[in-house]
């Protein structure tokens, strides 16, 4: 039963980066906007989260920092992919270049740092339940926030007219500008919510993950978020569906294998990523069938005045 | 507009990674690592490494390094920038650099090429490695005596060879003491990813082990052990501050004294072509202290460290018995020979997991 309790929160902890990274990459794209840029957010965001928290000793300020790193990296591609319409593949690709280099200059004198991690939450009475009480009531800050965050986007974006007018924009800009919506201040709005989102996720890292910073400690996460919007179809609830999924294949990997159940470890490790793509894409089949992206994604958008 | 913004990035991360050169008539040395100076773990030791020669010579030599490398064609380009900028000596230092720099090597024979972990060699081309699984086999005879549960725990990065007689040499070396010895292997299938290290030590820990090993590069095995107060291993560099009452020991690479030998050869014209596969007894690697062990366990692992070092003890002594129950041909007479230990693609009897790919 331990061990049951114990990969429970294996697997809260591995998916909580990607959930958060998502539904952030999941607002910008609702908005007709594609920022491939997640990896170099959040790995900006890790560096200066892990700085925020090393400095000041707290990791509400650490978070805040990657909070407001992933903020101004994602501004750099407003600035270009919205301000200036240079191709959003092309920028995006280049923000996360960027931000692996950035992230290594500034995080090179934290290298071999130490911090202490993220508290977890501890309730007399309520944590000690054995199997569910450290599941419910015995995480770190990030988690909890997460799951806030992801139900606060769903109610926003299909319960609230803000959401819709979003929503507006990235399936046909030119109509929402015809209706007198500012269109990319809306998108510039949605990309400054996926940075800040990319921040945290990234800060979540070193802050609670693995508390210290060595450069490219992301390593990849980004992608596999940009990927799971995707394949959740652009839906919060399929999106919480696949980040935990993942989270799990890739926990129960590890310990299949530390069972030593004989299958091959390469096959193991790619096993996240296929049972994910499998298991949404079914999902989604079993609705209606044609496309779900936002009709508008990725293109271009330049007010005729 | 696109292509100058790539262009930009481009230009930023080449000038952030190339270090400055400049007076003339000093020996040029480059190095051309794989990830950044700061990863804690093999690239970092690589650059203490060409500290150390710095420090020993820098009078009469000038270094220059390309770090972040990715492995593959674009290698190859950042070896010729070198060669191009006037390096006449070039340590090319990951696996995957090796048909690249002998590509480069071939263009350019009067500049000298050093390759770590490979096994292609030209008249200006040396290899270069080190006998990692004798520090192995000292770590295995600590792990069983300080494990309480009988249970290790093993992160491989990938099934190749090193890192196999890394695994074999820790379990043949247990055996000596608890024969009844357990392992768990994970494979990370990476060398870097702090964060699915950090889950594989926790799934390790969580099944019964309480030493923990690895193979593959960050620090975050050995924090994890020492957030749940088990023991562990550092790798290829220092990560007692990740863990100061954890790590028993640590595998450190010490390319210093390799570098300096190699680049005086070089200064004096004597530099030649050489396979140079290093053990305890060469200063290719060396065991970080034995902290957080008893006494008898650490004058143990002193004994087997002297005894390895002045060849009295060989870590794949025969008979070696496989997992299968056959006995291991003995090519090297008392013990397996060193082809055999560079392509060891099988378990040692004792491990009940199976090798991936067998």
């Amino acid at each position: 039963m331990e061990l049951v309790e114990a990969i429970i929160l294996a697997v809260l902890a591995a998916s909580t980066p990607l959930l958060i990274a998502a539904t952030g990459e999941l607002v910008t794209e609702r908005s007709g906007v594609l920022n491939l840029g997640v990896e170099g957010m959040m790995i900006v965001g890790a560096a200066c989260g892990f700085a925020g928290a090393w400095l000041t000793g707290s990791i509400l300020v650490g978070a805040l920092f990657g909070i407001v790193a992933g903020t101004l990296m994602s501004l750099v591609f407003a600035l270009m992919a919205l301000g200036l319409a240079v191709n959003q593949v092309a920028t995006g690709l280049a923000l996360t270049i960027l931000g692996i280099g950035l992230s290594g200059l500034i995080g090179a004198g934290f290298v071999g740092e130490r911090i202490t991690p993220a508290a977890h939450l501890y309730i007399p009475g309520l944590t000690d339940i054995p199997l569910i009480g450290r599941v419910l009531f015995g995480e770190d800050g990030f988690v909890y926030f997460s799951i806030a965050l992801i139900v606060g986007v769903w109610w926003f974006l299909y319960r609230t007219r803000a959401g819709l007018i979003l929503r507006a924009c990235g399936d046909n800009h030119v109509s929402a500008h015809a209706l007198g919506y500012p269109v990319l201040r809306i998108r510039t709005f949605a990309v400054m919510f996926g940075g800040a989102c990319a921040g945290l996720a990234g800060a979540y890292l070193p802050l609670a993950y693995t508390p210290f910073f060595i450069p490219g400690m992301t390593a990849g996460r980004g992608w596999i978020a940009l990927a799971l919007v995707v394949f959740a179809s652009w839906r919060p609830g399929r999106l919480v569906v696949g980040a935990y999924l993942f989270g799990a294949v890739t926990i129960l990997q590890l310990h299949a294998q530390g069972w030593g159940v004989g299958i091959p470890s390469q096959f193991m490790s790619a096993l996240p990523y296929l049972a994910t793509v499998i298991v949404l894409v079914l999902l989604s089949r079993a609705r209606t069938g044609g496309s779900t992206a936002p009709a508008a994604l990725g293109t271009v958008f330049v007010p005729d005045r | 507009m696109r292509k100058s913004l790539l262009a930009l990035a481009a230009g930023l991360l080449l000038a952030g990674s190339v270090s400055a050169a400049s007076a003339a008539d000093k020996l040029k040395v480059g190095f051309i690592y794989l990830g950044p100076i700061g990863d804690l773990g093999w690239t970092y030791q690589h650059d203490v490494g060409r500290q150390a020669l710095v420090k020993e010579l820098g009078d009469k030599i000038e270094t220059t390094y390309l770090e972040n490398v990715p492995e593959g064609p674009d290698a190859e380009r950042a070896i010729e920038q070198l060669v191009r900028a006037g390096n006449k000596l070039i340590f090319t230092t990951s696996f995957g650099y090796m048909d690249p720099t002998l590509k480069v090597a071939k263009k350019y024979p009067n500049v000298h090429f050093e390759h770590s972990t490979g096994y292609k060699r030209d008249k200006n081309m040396s290899t270069y490695s080190a006998k990692w699984y004798q520090g192995r086999y000292i770590q295995g005879l600590i792990a069983a005596k300080m494990s309480k549960s009988g249970v290790l725990g093993y992160i491989g990065s990938f099934p190749i060879p090193e890192v196999v007689s890394g695994i074999n040499a820790t379990i043949l070396a247990a055996q000596t003491i608890n024969p009844n010895i357990k392992v768990k292997i994970i494979w990370a299938n990476t060398w870097f990813d702090p964060g699915k290290e950090a889950d594989a030590a926790k799934a390790l820990i969580d099944q019964g082990a309480d030493v923990i090993m690895q193979h593959t590069d960050s620090p975050a095995a050995m924090q994890i052990a020492s957030e749940r107060g088990k023991l562990a291993f550092g790798q290829d560099s220092e990560m007692i501050k990740f863990g100061p009452k954890t790590q028993l020991t640590s595998i450190l690479d010490t390319w210093g004294p390799y570098y300096i030998d190699r680049v005086k050869a070089e200064l004096a014209g004597t530099w030649k072509s050489e396979d140079t596969w290093g053990g305890l007894d060469s200063h290719m690697f060396a065991m970080a202290p034995y902290t957080n062990m008893p006494d008898d366990v650490k004058k143990m692992a002193e004994d087997a460290q002297a005894a390895i070092t002045a060849g009295k003890l060989h870590p794949f002594k025969c008979p070696i018995v496989a997992q299968d129950g056959k006995t291991v041909e003995c090519k090297g007479g008392a013990n397996l020979d060193d082809g055999q230990i560079l392509g060891m693609n099988f378990y040692v009897k004792g491990i009940d997991d199976k090798l991936p790919g067998k």
